[in-house]
């Protein structure tokens, strides 16, 4: 019986609940023993030149080692100016460079509230931002940029040698033909709002500069490519610089690879020649970690009376905050999933990338899909509401069948595997929709003041979208017979230790307890890609897989010469981890025999596994939410899933993971938005004013089990991270404004705040009695 | 994230914490400490001096007097939350200590430095107005009882002298006890209120609808004159002037005093 | 000034700057660094410890202020054999951590909240962890640990 789908608790767990992880700020090494704390100098401002900078007062600050500005930066060699033609790809997850550059440490201009301008390097962390106040800098300032509309007016421009402050601009012109024999068409214009990724550990580094070589510690989810960028932008070569990840609280893609602070703390460590440590604040982290989502939306869905949907048009406007990190790619992956599970034929989309005076966006749970999602399920139910029909038959009318497989979208996405219409019946039932909608009509009968809505999401969301980028495992069995898993993925709390382990001893009969594995070492691991856009089992753990594999056939080799029989006469015994001839079980061997026999290193099995594409899985989730229409407040009652990511090796960890992404995904439908005011401040930069959900917000989810495996890899598995925020923030919108669509309310933007939902209320209401 | 620097005292008598006080004109009082070191973390607040009168547990207590109850000033809320006393003669203070931050906030934060602090939008402020209570203040002169429609005077601002102590909460016993209602009404169970409404009998108090915790006095005097709760509670939101901030105008805010204090009075009226 | 705190049955003592928060003095001093700062409002509860038997959030009370005091962190919860308290236990198998940031804070807030509501209903566990975020868990599976947690958490004294 194979451990793989079996309850299996973490192999993780231990060691962080009883003496605490060690993040970045828990270490404790001897080369960063005496290191000293670096404070950036920020802006306060959103968009203004730097006329003046005194460090004076700072320098003399007690604890101060080294104030260091622009003015040092001479030891770093601009890179070339890229060949004509070699410019990033307007599609590619890359800074978009060019006009549009962003600097390490601001250079005469801050375009942000959070910009970093400055870096104070002091013994401890009180001196530092005591020291960091005493720094003056004088600031000029420019009008701010702020909002969509803001920024296409171009009043004023971000960056100069441009023309405006559209980056980039792709897709196919809006051509209204494609409404042509609808019976019913509805457009309308709706917010995918700004979002904090807010991982309980913010950004967080540690540098030390000797004998010609960087070690570097970093909170992030990829060692290598971390030292591939430092080694472009400090101009060494990989080979002297050792990055290590420590244990990282959390992600969710906003520590892809290092930003623009983090390097500085590598660059001011081998400046100054000091080991230096950096742990940003969360009123820092708030502003200078990258944010996510800030689409405005154009959407235009038309069918038939009898709800079949023929056209889909979405238009996306994309703030990517004041520089371009990602270029084009957010919305590109918006448009690739723009039509979601439905067989639609005929789909427009389009998308410009504007610039504001606000943190830079970038990838944050989902990374483009759940504004996909959010769109073509707010979609569906104004289609559904404008010809009247059930929100759940217009989208089992429109589901793509399960023998269309793979499906290719008109948007150029393969889907590999599906079964829409199975997700969506499977939450229906185990929501009891039939007596919610029941339950519904009779408090609408009533006239209750609490009234109920049931909101439903189907989605399909792509994971591994860079599967040719693949991923690294190397595997080996010692002497002692004991297994070590040197793996590229790089968990962040998703439980690969255990999972790893699993795949080995599922492969091997080597118990999980006897493998160990390890992460985000480039001295040990230089060849790895690291964790997000939900890769890391069916890239990294099918890696292992394979290296396991290897392993296994080395061994048989070995086997087979230890008992001087031929190889297919071998077998492994996957219950004892013994190897034997068949028919003999008597006369077996151990891995640590098979082991030894092999070699002074064992048995070592090193795979570079490439997915041959990306997966999609899917899913279906009922929302039912329960709005206080004399409030608008609304509460979120039950909430009901099915995400089919393929097989599921660990039910533990799968669960795991839907339930963290359910959750934010509802935290986007219900209360957290980053806000900005008119002047570019930023006015949700504490965790006392940003609504990150809490556990008193959420009831406990009811999750439904569905399993479709992908043909993409042999184990069937595709990616399970994000799937739970995609599916969750629609089907929460939907479910708040179906509480209150007997008033006539066709739409409320997200956050559904009871503010928000009242100024619908109230609206709809006046309307009615105007009547 | 760290106080800028200052000097701690500490103070193991009442006396000793006024002079301590009167030595230092930019000395602060420190009690549970959740209302100051916020405030000081991000260096909105920067006094050179704290004095922690944090160990002056003669000055926690919650006993049934003469026709009143008293609450001594450093009673903290989980204390107020637990306090058999007001379970049975004040449940509406047992009640919104109960409401206000989360377990962590409740084992330290203080009354006194909630009504201290004066913030309109926290919650026992309303309640000790309401609930007519008389706050007595020891300061360098001696001691000195203030009315809680007078102490507080404007936004973090009370009638307190520089050097001032509060010493305790003195509150008249409701003739109905169980007359009381608390509408927190918030995004999240955490937060502070968007607009709170305090009821014991026919007082009505606001949170967070103006510069200082407000009586609803127009609701109040339409409900003596017979009014129903609902019909009085239209009055509720004469006389404030809300703020307009991320949670909401004060359009918005107006029509949740309306609609909160008419569920206040509908609830205490139900309890008796 | 000279702080002196008992520390998971320890005196620690040390000369520190009068500003230093609880936290600081735990992680630094103490060299306990499971308890961790996850933010600057009194938000969060990842540094929250045990103060004189009672839940706080170690960011909002000065070293000062706890002088004389007994503080229990997450390292101090397991018993004298090493077993884990009950609720590190459920925690675990149940699933009620992934990046484990929040985690130590998350343990300290449910130890104390068992302490003083030995039989908590669903929603009183949720009302009493609204003081501690999560960003990775969704909070079902911490529910779950805590209430499994409970019978046996009321058998076991903790400092």
């Amino acid at each position: 019986m194979s451990i793989l789908g079996t309850r299996v608790v973490r192999t993780e767990d231990p060691r962080l609940l009883t003496a605490g992880g060690t993040y970045v700020d828990d270490l404790r090494l001897p080369e960063l023993a005496g290191a000293a704390r670096v404070t950036f100098v920020r802006s306060p401002v959103a968009h203004a030149r730097i006329t003046g900078m005194d460090t004076d007062a700072a320098r003399q600050a007690p604890g101060v080692l080294a104030v260091l500005t622009v003015q040092d930066m001479d030891d770093l060699v601009p890179p070339p100016p890229p060949e004509p033609g070699s410019e990033v790809s307007e599609g590619a997850p890359l800074p978009l460079g060019g006009p549009w550059a962003e600097p390490l440490l601001a250079a005469g201009r801050v375009r942000y509230v959070g910009e970093p301008v400055a870096m104070v390097i002091t013994d401890d962390s009180y001196q530092g931002e005591d020291a960091a106040e005493l720094v003056s800098v004088d600031y000029e300032l420019l009008p701010a940029v702020v909002g969509v509309g803001g920024a296409l007016a171009a009043g004023t421009l971000l960056f100069e040698g441009t023309e405006s402050n559209v980056p980039v601009t792709s897709g196919e012109a809006a051509d209204d033909a494609i409404f042509d024999g609808c019976d019913a068409v509805v457009e309308r214009t709706i917010v995918n709002q700004r979002l904090a990724p807010m991982p309980m550990e913010g950004r967080a580094a540690a540098a030390r500069f000797a004998d010609g070589r960087l070690t570097y510690w970093v909170s992030t989810q990829n060692a290598q490519i971390t030292r591939f960028i430092l080694a472009g932008v400090l101009g060494m070569d990989p080979s002297v610089i050792r990055v290590i990840t420590p244990d990282v609280g959390g992600g969710f893609g906003a520590k892809v690879g290092v930003d623009r602070d983090a390097i500085l703390v590598a660059w001011a460590a081998r400046k100054t020649g000091r080991a230096l440590r950096w742990v940003e604040s969360r009123s820092e982290n708030m502003v200078g970690m990258t944010h996510g989502r800030a689409q405005e939306q154009t959407i235009k869905i038309g069918g038939t009376a009898d709800g079949r949907v023929l056209a889909y048009r979405l238009d996306v406007v994309q703030d990517t905050g004041a520089y371009p990190r990602m270029s084009g790619f957010l919305p590109f992956l918006t448009k690739l999933m723009a039509v979601g599970p439905y067989d639609i034929r005929s789909v427009q989309t389009r998308s410009r990338v504007v610039v504001t005076n606000t943190t830079p966006i970038s990838a944050y749970r989902g990374a483009g899909r759940p504004e996909a999602t959010a769109a073509i399920e707010r979609a569906m139910d104004l289609f559904a509401a404008e010809i009247g029909m059930d929100p759940a038959e217009v989208r089992r009318k429109n589901l793509i069948a399960p023998d269309k497989f793979p499906y290719t979208t008109p948007t150029g996405a393969t889907y590999d595997t599906g079964d829409y219409a199975t997700a969506l019946d499977k939450v229906l039932a185990a929501a009891g929709y039939g007596e919610l909608r029941a339950e519904q009509a009779r408090r609408r009968e009533r006239g209750d003041v609490m009234q109920l809505g049931i909101g439903l999401a189907s989605y399909v969301e792509i994971t591994a979208a860079d599967a040719a980028a693949g991923e690294t495992a190397r595997l080996t069995v010692a002497g002692d017979g004991t297994a070590t898993v040197y793996t590229g993925s790089s968990a962040h709390g998703q439980g690969h230790h255990t999972a790893w382990a699993m795949l080995v001893e599922s492969e091997l009969g080597i118990p999980m307890a006897n493998v160990t594995v390890i992460h985000g070492d480039t001295d040990l691991i230089p060849e790895g890609v690291g964790t997000y856009a939900s890769r890391s089992l069916q890239l990294g753990g099918v890696a292992v897989h394979k290296a396991a594999l290897d392993v296994k056939e080395q061994g048989r080799r070995v086997a087979a010469d230890m008992f001087e029989a031929a190889e297919a006469d071998l077998e492994l015994d996957t219950e004892r981890g013994t190897w034997q001839v068949r028919g003999d079980p008597a006369a077996s061997r151990s891995w640590a025999e098979v082991a030894t026999h092999a070699g002074a290193d064992g048995l070592v099995a090193y795979v570079q596994y490439t997915g041959d594409a990306p997966t999609f899985p899917f899913g279906s989730h009922v929302a039912v939410a329960e709005v206080d229409t004399e409030t608008g407040k609304a509460r979120l009652i039950r909430h009901v899933t099915a995400d089919d990511a393929g097989t599921v090796v660990s039910p533990v960890l799968a669960e795991g993971q839907r339930h963290g992404g359910i959750a934010q995904g509802v935290a986007q439908a219900l209360l957290e938005e980053m806000i900005y005011d008119a002047d570019g401040n930023p006015l949700t930069a504490t965790l006392a004013d940003y609504a990150a959900i809490t556990a008193a917000e959420l009831p406990s989810f009811e999750l439904v089990q569905s399993e479709t495996p992908t043909t993409i890899n042999p184990l069937g598995v595709k990616g399970i991270g994000e799937a739970g925020t995609i599916g969750a923030t629609p089907a929460v919108q939907n479910a708040v404004i179906d509480a209150v669509s007997h008033l006539g309310i066709r739409h409320i933007d997200m956050p559904t705040t009871p503010a928000r939902v009242w100024a619908a209320i109230s609206e709809a209401t006046s309307d009615l009695e105007d009547q | 994230m760290i106080p800028a620097p200052f000097t701690y005292k500490r103070a193991s008598s009442v006396g000793e914490a006024l002079d301590l006080a009167a030595a230092d004109e930019d000395a602060k009082f420190l009690a549970g400490g959740h209302s100051l070191l916020p405030l000081m973390k991000l260096r909105l607040a920067v006094p050179e001096v704290l004095i922690d009168i944090g160990r002056l547990r003669d000055l926690s207590y919650v006993r049934d007097g003469d026709g009143h109850i008293a609450v001594g000033a450093l009673t903290t809320y989980d204390e107020l939350v637990r306090s058999d006393v007001l379970a049975s003669a004040l449940p509406l203070l047992a009640h919104a200590a109960s409401q206000v931050g989360d377990p962590q906030v409740r084992h330290r934060g203080t009354i006194g430095g909630s009504l201290v602090h004066a913030d309109p939008a926290a919650d026992l402020p309303a309640v000790v107005l309401a609930l007519d209570a008389t706050l007595v203040a020891q300061g360098a002169g001696g001691s000195r009882e203030i009315g809680a429609a007078d102490f507080f005077r404007g936004l973090f601002e009370t009638a307190l002298e520089p050097g001032e102590l509060l010493t305790e909460i003195r509150i008249p016993r409701p003739q109905a006890p169980a007359a009381w209602s608390f509408q927190k009404f918030t995004k999240r169970a955490i937060d502070w209120a968007i607009v709170g409404v305090a009821v014991q009998g026919g007082s009505v108090a606001l949170v967070n609808m103006g510069q200082t915790p407000l009586r609803a006095s127009a609701a109040e005097r339409a409900l003596a004159g017979g009014a129903t709760p609902r019909d009085a509670a239209a009055h509720a939101a004469e006389g404030t002037s809300p703020p307009d901030d991320i949670n909401g105008d004060h359009g918005y805010r107006q029509h949740l005093a309306r609609v909160l204090t008419g569920r206040a009075l509908e609830e205490a009226r139900s309890r008796t | 000034m000279k702080v002196s705190v008992t520390v998971n049955g320890s005196e620690v003592a040390a000369e520190v700057p009068d500003r230093t928060l609880l936290v600081h003095f735990l992680r630094d001093v103490a060299n306990l660094t499971a308890t961790n700062v996850g933010c600057d409002s009194t938000s969060c509860g990842a540094c929250t410890v045990l103060l004189d038997g009672k839940s706080v959030k170690s960011c909002t009370v000065l070293a000062a202020q706890a002088d004389g005091s007994e503080v229990i962190t997450v390292e101090g919860l397991a018993d004298g054999s090493g077993e884990m308290h009950p609720v590190q236990a459920a925690f675990r198998a149940e699933h009620g951590l992934q990046c484990g940031f929040c985690t130590p804070g998350m343990v300290m807030a449910a130890v104390s909240l068992l302490a003083e509501n030995p039989s908590p209903t669903e929603e009183e566990v949720r009302t009493a962890l609204e003081g501690n975020l999560c960003r990775c868990t969704g909070y079902h599976n911490i529910v779950r640990a805590v209430l499994a947690a409970a019978p046996a958490a009321s058998e076991r004294r903790v400092g």
